[in-house]
């Protein structure tokens, strides 16, 4: 089941390459595009495949888990396998076409790797929140209702909410809060990051400056890296964790 | 061989075992047997750390079974419901499972012994129960472990390879093997069992040979006497 999807999961994003490429006809447009599609459809895809894929595979993992082998080992293997493979489509379905469009000539080679490497950390994180949730739940249609919730919560509600608390406290100073609440969300910290890396943060007004004055330095990067780590290494501890508890 | 000292679980509100003690020596064949849901299956999957108990302590073969994966190379299991992906073959079922514990020529044998040479290409969502029984029942003996356990081995096997299965059972026991077995076919039990375990409410309620029952229970035939102490217990 992985595999044949996967490789669909590649094709769509080759296609979506190509596309993008032939109707932009520019390499930094195309990346501001595909920035769009892959901020809120890699989240996505990464929830739906690893809470499917757990469901999926529970009579397999019964089959391993008398057999002897450590249960981390079993989970980890799953959890990487999926997300892993995930990530491949990904880099390789748009890393082709934009190769072949000359991106090493181009001045958006770093842009392009930002926006892969993002990629990249979303689908570990959101692959890991959805075998959590999957491990939780017993009952698949719940399991699948809540990683769709979270999933929404994060990519749409999270924005409505940040957005209202800052129009409430508008008379207070708000960079520190809203610097803070955009490095809770990792779909809003992959967003910030490649924005002010396209350098269109002046569209932003002041609290693009302030952005910009944090996120574009060196150390604004590391943070982000480090945060979007941390969110990807809790929910795998908590895979182990759960997993060693877990009655089949 | 397995030592089991005081073991709880509760599933939810659900109280299974509630203070297991048990030791089962080396050799033999052990026949665990209890009504529905009295924690046989709880009682193998704590032995075989698929379930965590609450309490209590579990050693097979002096090693503590807590945080242990390698203790399982010593055992063989069979699952009660064959669950297998439905998506492989059964030739790359078997050998996965033996890339995954040792490599071993004993699959031939058994593959010819159950007849599943016209089976090895098909998927396993196509094949019918007692196929999937069948093969469950390969890759269970296929190891030469020191331990076998059997959840309802029976279930679904047409009578030949009932036959087949007790001959099995019975080799292997001449191996010197310890064998734990669940089932509700009495007569199997009777069969080609040493000793029975009788678990009622989450507790061990008696163990010894056949025998033993039929005098504690004052009946003559061994399906009667399980069934007495049934009725006694209000079960």
């Amino acid at each position: 089941m992985r595999s044949r999807w996967s490789y669909v999961y590649f094709a769509f994003y080759l296609l979506l390459g190509v596309v993008l490429l032939f109707l932009n006809n520019d390499l930094s447009k195309a990346v501001i595009t595909l920035m769009n599609v892959i901020i809120v459809l890699v989240p996505l895809i990464g929830t739906i495949f690893g809470v499917m894929y757990y469901y999926n595979s529970q009579e397999f993992t019964e089959l391993l888990l008398a057999q002897p082998i450590k249960r981390s080992s079993i989970f980890l293997g799953q959890y990487l396998g999926v997300a892993l493979s995930l990530s491949m489509s990904l880099t390789l379905g748009l890393g082709i076409p934009f190769v072949f469009y000359g991106l090493f000539e181009s001045s958006a080679i770093w842009d392009f790797s930002l926006l892969l490497i993002t990629g990249t950390f979303l689908t570990l994180i959101f692959t890991a929140l959805a075998f959590n949730i999957a491990l939780s739940n017993e009952n698949k249609i719940k399991g699948f209702g809540y990683a769709i919730l979270l999933w929404l919560f994060l990519a749409v509600i999270y924005d409505g909410l940040f957005l209202m608390t800052l129009i409430f406290f508008e008379d207070y100073p708000l960079d520190k809060v809203s610097l803070i609440g955009t490095m809770l969300n990792p779909i809003d910290l992959s967003r910030t990051l490649i924005l002010l890396k396209l350098d269109i943060s002046a569209l932003l007004g002041y609290t693009g400056a302030v952005f910009k004055q944090f996120f574009g330095t060196s150390f604004g990067l590391i943070v982000s890296f480090v945060m979007l780590t941390v969110w990807v290494v809790m929910p795998v501890l908590r895979i182990v964790f759960k997993s060693k508890k877990k009655d089949f | 061989m397995v030592t089991i000292e005081n073991l709880h679980k509760k599933f939810g509100k659900n109280q299974v075992l509630s203070g297991v003690d048990l030791s089962i020596s080396e050799g033999g064949i052990f026949a665990v047997l209890g009504p529905n849901g009295s924690g046989k299956t709880t009682l193998i999957k704590s032995v075989l750390g698929m379930v965590i108990p609450d309490k209590g302590n579990i050693t097979v073969l002096g090693e503590n079974i807590k945080k242990n994966s390698e203790y399982r190379h010593k055992i063989d299991y069979l699952p009660q419901i064959a669950n297998f992906p439905s998506n492989l073959r059964v030739k790359e079922l078997i050998k996965m499972i033996k890339d995954l514990r040792k490599p071993t020529n004993e699959d031939e044998r058994l593959i010819d012994l159950f007849k599943l040479e016209p089976f090895l290409d098909k998927k396993l969502g196509n094949l019918s129960g007692g196929t999937k029984q069948k093969v469950n029942l390969v890759l269970t003996f296929m190891f030469d472990s020191p331990i076998v356990i059997l959840d309802e081995p029976t279930s679904g096997l047409d009578p030949i390879s009932l036959i087949r299965l007790k001959d099995l059972i019975k080799a292997e026991k001449a191996k010197g093997k310890t064998i734990l077995i669940t089932s509700h076919i009495m007569s199997f039990v009777e069969e080609i069992s040493d000793e029975i375990v009788f678990i009622l409410e989450g507790k061990i309620y008696f163990k010894g040979s056949i025998q033993k029952l039929k005098t504690k229970t004052n009946q003559p035939d061994f399906e009667h006497a399980i069934a007495s102490i049934l009725t006694d217990n209000h079960a």
